[in-house]
């Protein structure tokens, strides 16, 4: 973390972020690419679900992707509460509708797998329920921290609300799991594989990590951003 | 614990001058839940499944409703900055706060629901079990409330924002209160659920006075 500390510096941050961010690019689209043609071609298709398990390769990762988004965004919140650390608050403003748009795709991709697989486009089941949950969150998140005329007050009701937040998936998490046991016991498949076959598991990593480089990718060039525009506010407020 | 005390006891007072507030509320909870039953249909035995869902979905409308006001009075009148600059905890006046607002909201709202349930077909021991589990969750309700109404003081449209970041929070407390009723249409004892939703009602206790003081302290800086 210590190493970290030298680019709370907004200036310094945007140096450093500058000299990243083309590369960052570049390398995101190149993996997304081989990612893309492995998922597309390279994966075999599965015995009993055909081409549709290629969802599988944008679905599970946004799934993981929106869940660390908000852990992202509870150690940004805790990091401008401790210290006050003024990119913090531009970081998580600039990530949080990443994070929710990773959560919509996955909720979405699930939605076009659900139709062929489970021959609706939606069901209760606890873990489409958690993530719309955590949708609603993300949605909170970003609503608080727009709220208010003084942006820097909705930064911190919103830091606080990611605190709160991150304590309470967990139980949320828990409690939706309970309750779709008693709802409805086990009437969906699950994909509780015994275990995953490398020639599926390896393009479904390799696109973990190009959509890991995307995130960030989007989260670097959306701080930029709000630190220009932050910067413009103060200009116009002093002119 | 004085101070604590006072404060309460000014709220409690602050609404019993203005009883029409919590009539609203109830008014409110008991117009919502009777709209059911003309969108649904009258059949009892469907009635009777979705009655505890329903009584516990309109009490925490019901709840939410009446949160949005919990602090913006001070926080207008100039009360908020006085309780920052006291020389005794803001988490104890913060607790004060939702305390009252149980008092005047939980409560009666706990009290109301199984007198609606019997409306609902409801037999003997679920309407005990739907006021006991309302009884021990609307704690909760009170304080993630109290929380989004602090985070929202001073905010444009609070009353929708209020709602939006509240209702994803208590959906804990909405599946073992309404759940409970089910179990023991099932058979079953509702010692667990009432368990979980203590442990629940104690988690918010711990976590959200600390919450509500940071951002009331914000709000008035």
């Amino acid at each position: 973390m210590a190493d970290l500390h030298f680019l709370a510096n907004p200036a310094r941050f945007r140096r450093f972020s500058q000299r990243v961010l083309p590369g960052l690019g570049f390398a995101t689209v190149l993996m997304l690419a081989v990612g893309a043609y492995m998922a597309f071609f390279v994966a075999p298709e599965d015995y009993q679900q055909g081409k549709t398990v290629r969802i599988m390769f944008l679905h599970v990762p946004s799934a993981w992707l929106s869940m660390g988004g908000y852990a992202l965004l509870a150690a940004l919140g805790a990091s401008l509460l401790v210290w006050r650390h003024p990119l913090a608050a531009l970081m998580a403003r600039a990530a949080a509708p990443v994070g929710a748009s990773f959560a919509a795709v996955c909720l979405l991709t699930g939605s076009l797998w659900g139709r062929p697989m489970w021959g609706t486009y939606w069901v209760w089941d606890a873990r489409l329920t958690s993530m719309l949950l955590l949708f609603f969150l993300y949605l909170g998140h970003i609503a608080l921290s727009r709220a208010y005329d003084s942006p820097e007050r909705g930064d911190r009701a919103a830091a606080i609300l990611a605190l709160i937040g991150v304590i309470n998936l967990p139980i949320i998490k828990f409690s939706v799991d309970w309750w779709n046991t008693l709802h409805q016991p086990a009437s969906i498949t699950r994909l509780d594989a015994p275990a995953i076959h490398n020639s599926i598991l390896v393009p479904l990593l390799w696109m973990a990590v190009s959509l890991l480089f995307l995130f960030v990718w989007l989260v670097l060039l959306r701080t930029e951003t709000e630190i220009d525009r932050r910067r413009l506010e103060n200009a116009e407020a002093a002119a | 614990m004085s101070g604590f005390t006072t404060l309460l006891m000014r709220d409690l007072r602050l609404v019993l001058r203005r009883p029409g507030d919590v009539g609203v509320v109830l008014a409110f909870f008991v117009v919502a839940t009777v709209l059911f039953p003309l969108g649904i249909g009258p059949e009892t035995n469907v009635l009777a499944r979705i009655a505890a869902g329903v009584l516990w979905c309109a009490a925490l409308f019901a709840a939410l409703l009446s949160l949005e006001r919990l602090f913006a009075a001070d926080y207008e009148d100039g009360t908020l900055d006085l309780l920052l600059l006291a020389p005794w905890p803001l988490e104890l006046a913060a607790l004060a706060k939702c305390l009252a607002h149980w008092i005047v909201t939980g409560l009666p709202l706990s009290l109301l629901a199984p007198v609606l349930g019997i409306a609902f077909g409801l037999d003997g021991t679920s309407l005990l079990a739907l006021g006991a589990t309302l009884l021990v969750g609307t704690p909760t309700l009170s304080l993630i409330g109290g929380l989004a109404a602090a985070l929202t003081l001073g905010a444009r449209k609070s009353g929708a924002l209020l709602a939006l970041l509240a209702l994803p929070l208590c959906v804990p407390t909405l599946i073992f209160g309404a759940g409970a009723i089910e179990t023991l249409a099932a058979g079953d004892g509702i010692v667990t659920h009432v368990a979980i939703l203590a442990a629940l009602a104690l988690v918010a206790l711990a976590t959200t006075p600390w919450a509500i003081a940071a951002a009331l302290r914000q709000a008035g800086e």
